[in-house]
Formats: structure tokens, sequence, C-alpha cells
């Protein structure tokens, strides 16, 4: 790589972030009214609502690593979002409503109203130590990629970025929020767009989409679609309907990041329509990230890739002991890539030829050409990890950034840069904005300081969201303790995810069941999980189904032993 | 003290507010929520089919 960033580029990612939050703090300050700062001034349309529902949950690894997921292992990984749209109709037509008329802040607030305190607090506390404990990885995932990339120090790069959006969420609330993320998420459709284009200009000239498609499909790259029963493969479309379904209900019904955006629409409307466009949008969204990856694959059959993706830890290893091992695999590796594109070549000849024989024998000879390409990249990943024990095995999440740097134009690679910043951004602000509004009203003004005014709260409400701000940045800085980061917030997550839609679910759906019962409940159930957790091997994903069905079969036992419910509902609570 | 289903009833029939009227979705085509919900349904299977369909043809 030569010069990897210029000044251009440098213009163009800071013009970009930092242009976007001066104008967030700027457009909502003065924001005195608790109701303002946490639900903002209540006037969002679907649009807004809709993209600031989208920026919460594509986080910046969503643009490094699905390209990544689509180079290595195609389309497959679209199945994962089919729950989405089921997930978000059950959320309009049931939860949001609910939420809506009740006027709360938070979602923890209608158990609250529905249950009691103690459920109430149950359901917040377990939002927050999952989301408090998951918040330095948004910062973290992305700075040690960029810092790897281009050679930044990568605590600057995490407290750089930490301190923008603490500044602009503590500023300006959910509103500033929301706004910023409207216009982070046109940086992401605009730099996404731009990629896609850039890379059907830099394909060879004699292939056609056709081809390229041709070529991906080939390779097993466009299986989009898994009908298989098979329990053991990870991504099918039943998994996806199944588990995609519980998991994104509990997601976008249940965790406050994503509540509070919808809680924000001018009226049930507009929130309605801009989770509805999420329902229509989130397939093909994920499906054109991938494509990009599948389409990075097929340049890359034309032009030679690096036989492993984090070219700093290769250049490394490649002069500190490794380097014999190193240079023998990428010796056989342009050997077979060369071998390769003629064989490709020679495929798409006979394919135009309509020579079905000759077409079916390059296709077999390119495709065992790959296999044994295949097999390089897992060498060369073996000896850098033998070297060094702390690289991840899994360079997949360097792929479109090796590509943006080696093959797009200045200033196109700065735009580049800004869409993963400003997905780390708006999903970071997403999360402190909750964990500061539920710190606030699910602990504080319910538990500490029942009447204070306004500006007091929304003064606690700024310096909670600081304070987890903080502890954002300190477990971002320190996240290298931790090993397989991403893994280990997702078993965090699913550990609790399961029991808090049970929480919901028995809110919703079991009008007979009451506080004391499906609090017990809850407890009984997070215990299992975490007691199945420590015993069993199965897959970290069905801690969701199983949390979430404990909880519901235990609370209904419980209510039918106990008998009538006798704890009171919280009041409405005076804002 | 109320029982569990009086406290469900009371949280369903609490006094909507402004921010909780319910309205139509006031689509040209979609005049029902219904219909919204069955038409996000009906891209989510065309999304599938589309999917499928190209795993087919290029497989």
């Amino acid at each position: 790589m030569g010069v990897l960033v210029n000044l251009l580029d440098y213009l163009v990612l800071l013009g970009t972030m930092v242009g976007i939050a001066a104008y967030g703090m700027w457009r909502t300050r003065g924001r005195n009214s608790l109701s303002a700062y946490l639900k903002g001034s209540q006037t969002a349309g679907w649009g807004t609502i809709g993209l600031s529902v989208m920026a919460t949950q594509a986080s910046a690894i969503t643009f490094m690593s699905t390209p990544g997921q689509g180079y290595e292992s195609g389309l497959g990984f679209v199945q994962n979002y089919f729950g989405v749209p089921l997930a978000l109709i059950l959320v309009a037509a049931i939860f949001l409503p609910l939420y809506r008329r009740l006027d709360v802040y938070t979602a923890y607030e209608f158990l609250g109203r529905r249950f009691d305190a103690k459920t109430r607090l149950l359901g917040a506390a377990l939002f927050l130590l999952q989301r408090g404990l998951a918040a330095g990885i948004t910062i973290y995932a992305p700075a040690i990629i960029l810092s790897t990339v281009f050679g930044w120090r990568l605590d600057v790069t995490i407290v750089l970025s930490g301190l923008l959006v603490i500044a602009y969420t503590v500023a300006g609330g959910s509103e500033a929020v929301n706004l910023t993320q409207k216009y982070q998420m046109a940086v992401i459709f605009g730099g996404m767009v731009t990629a896609f284009i850039v890379l059907l200009i830099k394909l060879p000239s004699w292939l056609t989409l056709t081809d390229a498609l041709t070529v991906a499909g080939g390779f097993k790259k466009l299986e989009a679609v898994d009908f298989s029963l098979d329990v053991h493969r990870r991504y099918t479309i039943w998994s996806g309907m199944l588990g995609g379904l519980f998991l994104s209900l509990s997601y976008f019904g249940t965790d406050q990041s994503q509540v509070q955006r919808y809680l924000h629409g001018a009226s049930l409307r507009e929130s309605r329509l801009g989770l509805m466009f999420n329902g229509v949008c989130k397939i093909p969204m994920q499906f054109f990230i991938l494509l990009l990856g599948v389409l990075v694959f097929v340049f890359y059959q034309f032009e030679r890739p690096p036989v492993y993706f984090n070219e700093a830890a290769w250049n490394y290893q490649a002069r500190h002991g490794a380097g014999a091992q190193l240079h023998a695999i990428e010796s056989d590796f342009a050997a077979v890539h060369a071998r390769k594109q003629r064989l490709i070549r020679a495929w798409l000849d006979a394919k135009h030829a309509g020579d079905e024989p000759a077409e079916a024998a390059s296709r077999a000879a390119a495709q065992a050409a790959q296999a044994r390409s295949d097999v390089l990249r897992a060498d060369a990943r073996a000896v850098i990890q033998r070297a060094d024990p702390q690289t991840s095995a899994n360079d997949a999440d360097y792929v479109f950034i090796t590509f943006v740097l080696d093959h797009l134009p200045h200033g196109v690679i700065g735009l580049l840069v800004a869409v993963i910043f400003a997905a780390a951004l708006s999903s970071k602000a997403s999360e402190l904005n909750a964990l500061g509004s539920t710190t606030t009203v699910d602990f504080y003004r319910h538990m500490l300081q029942r009447e204070a005014s306004d500006a007091h709260y929304v003064a606690a409400s700024k310096w909670f969201t600081a304070l987890w701000g903080v502890v954002a940045l300190a477990f971002a800085l320190f996240a290298h303790l931790v090993e397989n980061l991403i893994q280990a917030v997702n078993i965090l997550g699913s550990i609790f995810y399961g029991v808090v839609l049970g929480l919901f679910l028995v809110a919703f759906f079991f009008r007979r069941v009451g506080g004391t019962a499906v609090f017990w409940a809850a407890l009984s159930a997070q215990t299992l999980v975490f007691v199945l957790y420590f015993t069993l091997t199965i897959s970290y994903l069905w801690y969701n189904l199983i949390g979430c069905a404990a909880c519901v079969l235990f609370g209904l036992i419980l209510q039918a032993l106990k008998g009538p419910d006798d704890q009171p509902a919280e009041a409405p609570a005076t804002p | 003290m109320k029982s569990a289903e009086q406290k469900w009833s009371a949280v369903a029939a609490a006094p909507s507010g402004p921010a909780g009227v319910d309205e139509g979705p006031g689509l040209p085509w979609l005049r029902t929520w219904r219909r919204v919900y069955g038409f996000v349904f009906a891209g989510f299977v065309l999304n599938v089919l589309l999917l499928a369909l190209l795993s087919w043809a290029f497989s």
C-alpha cells in the first residue's frame, strides 16, 4: 500500500464526522425539559425514525465485517435477518401502541405499570448490565481494525471518537442522537453506493455483470437461501426466521437503545411507519452489503489479493521469524491465483461459445484451484497465529478496508472511513442515550430523587450519560484483555436477552400473571440460564429461546401455585 | 389491591395522550394498518423468493 490516506481523505473524514456532530449539538441546544431531552421534541417523521432505528442497529462492524462475510461465505448470512420484518410487525402492532399510550420514557416503565416496581427494576437492571458491559465494544471493535490498518495509535483513536460521541449525546440528548443519525446514515448510504459503483467500474471491462454473477455462483457465493433442516448448519431459512424472530423481537421490542428511537416520533403513525420502513429495507440492505463483498471476491479473481488481509500482522510476522514460511505460502498462492485466472477465462469463454463440456471442465478446475487457495490462506493464518497467538485468525474483517485502501481513489477512501466512523458513532450514541435515560428514569428518579424539577433530571441525565460514556471508553481501552471480544459480548447478550423478552411476553400475553410471580420466574429463569451456560456446550444462541421460554413457563406455574397477585402496580410517573 | 388481570385492563385501557392516538397509515392503497403489515410481510416473502431464485439461477 502506498500513502493510505491523504489530506483530501482527512478533510472528507473530519468534515463529515465533526460537521454532523457540531450540527446536532447546535440544532438541539437549550433542551431543558426532561421530555425533550429523553424523547426529543416528538416531532420526528417516519423517515427520521426509520433511519435512526436502522443506524442504531448498524454498527461499524456491520460495514467492515459483512462484506468480509460475503467474500468468505457468500450471501447465506442474509438469512440471519429473515426474522426482522416479522418481529417489526409484532413490535409495531403490539409493543409500540402500549408504550405510546402510557407515554413512558423507558420500556421498563411499562413493566412497572403492568406489574410492579421490583419487576421494573429487574428489567432495567438486566438491560444496564448487558448493554453497559457491551458498551465499550462499539468503540473498540472499529478502532482496533482502523488503528491496525492505518497505523494510528489505538488509545488515541478510541478516546477521540469516544469523546466526540459523548459530547453531542450529552449536549443534545435523544433529539441530537436522532438528528445526527439521519445525516450519518446519509454518509453511510452515499459511501456504500459509491464503493459499489467504483467496484463495478474496476471489474475487467470484458466481464459483464452476468459473467461476474456466474463466477460468484460457480464458487458458491450466491447461495442465499438454504432450505436444509440440518440444525448444525449455521444459517438456514428456518434458523433465520425462528431464531431471528426471537432475537429481533427482544432487540427491537425491549432494548431501550431501540425503544427510545421510535418513542421519538411525532405520532404513533410516524413511529409505526418508521419501523415498517426498516421491515421493508433491512433484508435488501443486508443483501446489498453482502453482494458488495461477493463482488469484491469476483474482483480479486482478476487482481491478486493478499494471502492474509490483515497486512500489518502479515508484514510484522514476515519480518520477525515466520518470514520463510510466509514467503513460501505467498509464492504458491501467486502461482495458484495465476492458474485460476486462466481457468476462469477459459470457463467464461466456453460458456459464451455454448461449449458445455469445456465449460464444466474449466469450472471444476477453477473450483479446485480456489480450494487450493483456501488451503494456503488457512496455512498462512495458522503460521501467523502460531507466531503470535494474540492475532485473530479471522481476517475477514480486513477484506473490505483492504480493498478500499488499495483500489479506491483518495476522497472516496476518506468517505468510506467516514462510513465506518459514522456507523460506530451512531450506534454508540443510541447506547449511551439509552443507558443514561434508564439510569435516570428507572433508578435515580424512581428510587433516589422522586420530586425534583425537570432541569434537575436533565442535569442528572447528562451526568449519567457522560458517566456511561467514560465507562465505555475505559472498557474499550482495556478491551484487549478479553479474549475474543465480540463473541464474548454476543454470549453476554444471549444470556440476558431471553429472560428480558420473557418478562415482556408475559406482560403482553398472559394477563393473569402478576408481578411477584413473573419477578421470581425471571430470577429463576436467569439462574437456570447461568447454570446451563456453565454446564452445557450448546450454541449460545439457544439461550435466547431457553431464557424466554423458562421465564414464561415459570411465571405461569408460580402464578398458578400462588393464586391472585397482591402487589400494587405503579402509578403513572409525573414528568 | 388489584388482580393481575385488572392491572392489565388498567394498562390496556389507559387514557391515550396525544402521543398515543391511533390513526390510520394515510398511505394511498394502504389505508389500514393491517394492509401495511400485509405489505411488509408480502415484501419479506418476495425478498425470500427473489433470493431463492438468485441462488437457483447461479448455482
